[in-house]
């Protein structure tokens, strides 16, 4: 609740080396974050993001689990991190952590193809909110 | 902290009049209305006066009430009693996209059972017209079941004409009149309903006991089999506490029918106009005139409702929104993508609902929360100034340049 209510490095970096979008509105939560990126550790991370309260708590707690660490260490942050570090998350609200961890690693690929750097190791834990569908159907009443 | 209930469409704070006479009942009037002794005598006085009020409300016989265990269970017993008592002669039913979903998934259940539903299409406002109704009959149509006000949106549908169409077919009508009830002047006789659903708890009573008006030589299986109580369409002995509370309920919404309808729609008004004066971007959802005199409904572009609701709610402010996060599922309401709203615009709803004891002071203090949350959530939100152009936010209103403006 308090990454809702006051939720962490909320913005846009105007310079970022890195920039990763995830989510469509139709699911309601698109996500939006930027890396800056010094010596291979992300020194400066920013989001935006359109979504409900538990959205805005995982992209904020993302942020920070990811601030200071290297990429090599930030792009296998999963989805079950970001919720473990807001003491778990009713099954519903799920796939807003997918996404967080998700908009991370899409911040980071950009990042790469910039560089010219490999990015297939990065493994995506919700693919364009693929995992938004299988928790309508589930969830549904 | 003050808290603000702007959440009336959900339910209601129960008046202290209807509580003082469910107490009574309670604690006093424990006779089984089914007996012969004195207790019984005055317990089934107390459940007839109950239902005679409930009757007066909406212009029916007193015998043509059942009383329920809500407006959800009066809903299922008139589709799928109906369904039952006329589906040999045709297996058609006409509703809407709109309805509330104690109509839409009981029609689901019975399209299961082989019955036909056709769910007509509503226009930007909610409103489906008795052309489109007229236009669904078919031969072996049983049954037209059409909200009378909208829970989400207000929108009041135009039931006497819909009424018109099935009376001059000899189609049965049904309406779901759970939020319009005590809001809206109902006639059954001049609307030709046939069946009518209502709930306690809409209209400041408890929760858990309503009415289906059923009427008079309209055939239906009972939904409770057993001693034969409600003329045998719901046996079990009596809620009378419950009835009691109903008919009280009914009774002083009735008689503070214009009053309360005139204070709602000027603070109502008055809510909406401070809305568009403080906020730009922001949709006016449900019709502007053809509404619940206590109902807003706004989508407020760029952000997504739960996060509005939990900020109001750290605010002291209770509202509800269409968008998916709150409505269990993943997708947002079903009434709003009817209307043809996006589902961005669908996620970001608002709907503030007022009731007699609402005050002006009340609306001031929303009005004076509201702005600088969905300012913050905008600032937050990817989509927001991407599509609402480089102008800033809120000059917006006044930029003559600005592609979308102040939508009312």
């Amino acid at each position: 609740m308090d990454h809702f209510a006051n939720p962490r490095n909320v913005g846009e970096i105007a310079d970022a080396d890195g920039v990763g979008e995830v989510g469509n509105p139709v699911c309601g939560d698109i996500m939006k974050f930027f890396i800056k990126v010094d010596n291979g550790i992300i020194t400066d991370i920013k989001f935006k993001t359109f979504g409900c309260g538990a959205a805005i708590a995982t992209s904020s707690i993302a942020t920070e689990l990811a601030r200071g660490k290297s990429i090599a260490e930030a792009q296998k942050l999963t989805n079950k991190a970001v919720a473990e570090a807001l003491d778990g998350l009713p099954p519903v609200k799920m796939h807003c952590s997918n996404l967080a961890a998700d908009a991370l690693k899409a911040a980071i690929i950009d990042y790469k193809k910039r560089r010219g750097l490999d990015y297939s190791d990065i493994r995506m834990d919700d693919d364009e909110c693929g995992g938004c569908e299988s928790a309508c159907t589930g969830h549904r009443h | 902290m003050q808290r603000v209930y702007l959440d009336n469409a959900a339910t209601t704070k129960i008046d202290p009049r209807v509580l003082e006479a469910m107490t009574l009942a309670l604690r006093d009037n424990f006779g089984n209305p089914s007996s012969i002794y004195a207790e019984a005598r005055t317990a089934k006085k107390s459940l007839e006066e109950a239902r005679a009020q409930v009757a007066a409300l909406i212009g029916a016989k007193t015998e043509e009430i059942i009383f329920t265990g809500g407006g959800s269970e009066a809903d299922n017993m008139a589709l799928r009693g109906i369904a039952e008592a006329y589906g040999k002669k045709g297996g058609h039913i006409i509703t809407s996209k709109v309805e509330h979903h104690a109509i839409i998934h009981t029609c689901e259940y019975l399209q299961k059972q082989g019955f036909d539903v056709t769910y007509l299409p509503v226009d930007e406002f909610g409103l489906t017209t008795p052309e489109e109704v007229k236009a669904a009959i078919r031969p072996d149509t049983i049954l037209i079941s059409i909200m009378y006000a909208n829970n989400e949106v207000g929108t009041i549908m135009p039931i006497r004409e819909i009424g018109a169409v099935a009376r001059e077919r000899k189609i049965l009508l049904h309406t779901d009149a759970v939020q319009a009830a005590g809001h809206i002047d109902i006639d059954v006789e001049r609307d030709n309903i046939d069946l009518l659903s209502l709930t306690a708890h809409k209209i400041h009573g408890p929760k858990g006991v309503g009415a289906l008006y059923l009427r008079k030589g309209v055939r239906m299986p009972p939904l409770i089999h057993g001693g034969g109580q409600e003329r045998g369409f719901r046996a079990g002995t009596e809620n009378l506490p419950g009835a009691v509370a109903l008919g009280k309920a009914c009774e002083l919404a009735a008689a503070g029918f214009e009053k309360n309808n005139a204070h709602m729609k000027k603070l109502r008004d008055y809510l909406l106009d401070g809305i568009f004066e403080k906020i730009p971007y922001v949709k006016l959802n449900g019709h502007p005139e053809k509404r619940l005199s206590n109902n807003v409904n706004v989508s407020i572009r760029y952000i997504e409702g739960e996060g509005m609701l939990l900020r109001l709610d750290m605010d002291g402010i209770s509202a509800s929104s269409g968008s998916a996060c709150t409505s269990g599922s993943l997708d947002p309401s079903h009434v709003l993508l009817a209307m043809g709203l996006d589902h961005a615009t669908a996620h970001g709803s608002l709907r503030l609902t007022l009731s007699p004891e609402t005050t002006k002071e009340e609306i001031d203090y929303l009005l004076e929360k509201l702005p600088p949350i969905a300012g913050f959530l905008r600032e937050m939100s990817p989509v927001y100034k991407a599509e609402a152009g480089a102008c800033g936010r809120q000059e917006l209103k006044n930029c003559a340049a600005c592609p979308v403006g102040r939508e009312k």
